[in-house]
C-alpha cells in the first residue's frame, strides 16, 4: 500500500501512521447532546467499500493527512492534508 | 567540579570507508528550525533571501550550498545549516536552535545510492532523486533527513541520540554492497 502524500509525494505505508476514522475532524458543538458526543468518540462504522481515515506521515513530514481509501480493493483513492481539509493551517 | 568535554555526536565513530563508499561526519553547524508563521511563507522567502542570500526551498528542495543551505524539513518548516539565524527572520517565523539535536553525516563514493536502498524506502533513481533534492524519510526504524548534494554523495541526518545506531546501520549496508560488487 502506498499514499501519495500531498507534501512527499508517492510513499510507502510504513512511513505513516493510523490515527482513525476522520471522523475525528468533526467535532460536535459544545452544546450537543451526548448522543452526538457518544457518536464522535465511541461509535464507528466499518464499511466494506470506501473510507476516509486520517493518517499521520510520521516518518516524513510529519503533516496529517485524510486518506481516502477502499477497505474492498485496497486501493487509495486520495490523500489531502488535514489542515487544508480542515481550513485550520497550523 | 566537572570537566565537561564537547563531543560531536559521531565522534569516536568516523570516518568509515568499506568498498568504494565513506561515511563522514559534517563538522557541527549552527541548525535552526524555521517554521513559517500562517501566511508569512512569502515574507520570509524575502527575508531569507535578503539576508541569508538563500531562497526558501519548496517541499523536497535545498537551497544554498555548503556553509549556508536551507534544506525542507516538513510540513511547514525548513532547516538552517550554518549561518547564525538573522534577527529579522523572527518576524516572520518561529526559530529553534538545533545544533546540538542532529546527527549529520555525509556518504560518499560510487555505490551510494545502493547502500542507501538498503536503508529507506524512498525511490532513488536519478530521476527521481536529483542533486538538490531532499526527503524526510525513514531509515531503518528512525526518522531522517536525506539530501542529495552530488552524483554520489548524500547528507543524512537523524537524532542525535541515534547516531551510534545510524553509524551501525550504515557500516552494515555498506559491508553488504561491498560484498555483493567484490
Ligand atoms: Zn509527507
Amino acid at each position: 500500500m502506498r499514499i501519495i502524500c500531498p507534501n512527499c509525494g508517492e510513499r510507502d505505508r510504513r512511513e505513516f501512521y493510523y490515527v482513525g476514522d476522520a471522523v475525528a475532524l468533526e467535532r460536535p458543538a459544545e452544546d450537543a447532546d451526548l448522543a452526538a458526543w457518544d457518536d464522535y468518540i465511541h461509535n464507528r462504522e466499518n464499511p466494506a467499500g470506501v473510507t476516509q481515515d486520517l493518517w499521520y506521515h510520521e516518518m516524513g513530514c510529519s503533516a496529517w493527512l485524510v486518506v481516502k481509501r477502499n477497505t474492498v480493493t485496497h486501493e487509495v483513492l486520495s490523500a489531502e492534508l488535514a489542515a487544508d481539509v480542515k481550513g485550520a493551517g497550523a | 567540579m566537572v570537566d565537561i568535554i564537547a563531543k560531536t555526536p559521531c565522534e569516536g565513530l568516523l570516518p568509515l570507508t568499506i568498498g568504494t563508499t565513506t561515511v563522514t561526519e559534517v563538522p557541527p553547524s549552527m541548525m535552526t528550525s524555521v517554521a513559517p508563521y500562517k501566511g508569512c511563507e512569502k515574507a520570509l522567502s524575502t527575508v531569507l533571501k535578503s539576508t541569508h542570500g538563500i531562497a526558501a526551498p519548496a517541499p523536497g528542495r535545498a537551497t544554498g550550498k555548503e556553509g549556508a543551505r536551507a534544506i525542507w524539513f516538513g510540513q511547514r518548516m525548513i532547516l538552517l545549516m550554518g549561518p547564525v539565524p538573522d534577527a529579522a527572520l523572527a518576524q516572520h517565523a518561529a526559530l529553534t536552535d538545533q545544533s546540538d539535536a542532529w546527527a549529520v553525516v555525509r556518504l560518499d563514493g560510487a555505490g551510494a545510492a545502493e547502500v542507501l536502498a538498503r536503508l529507506t524506502p524512498i525511490d532513488l533513481r536519478d530521476g527521481a532523486f536529483k542533486r538538490g533534492h531532499t526527503a524526510r524519510t525513514e531509515l531503518q526504524h528512525m526518522m531522517a533527513s536525506i539530501t542529495r548534494l552530488g552524483s554520489n554523495s548524500y547528507q543524512i541526518m537523524v537524532f542525535r541520540s541515534m547516531a551510534e545506531t545510524l553509524v551501525h546501520d550504515l557500516k552494515t549496508a555498506m559491508q553488504s554492497v561491498a560484498a555483493r560488487n567484490g
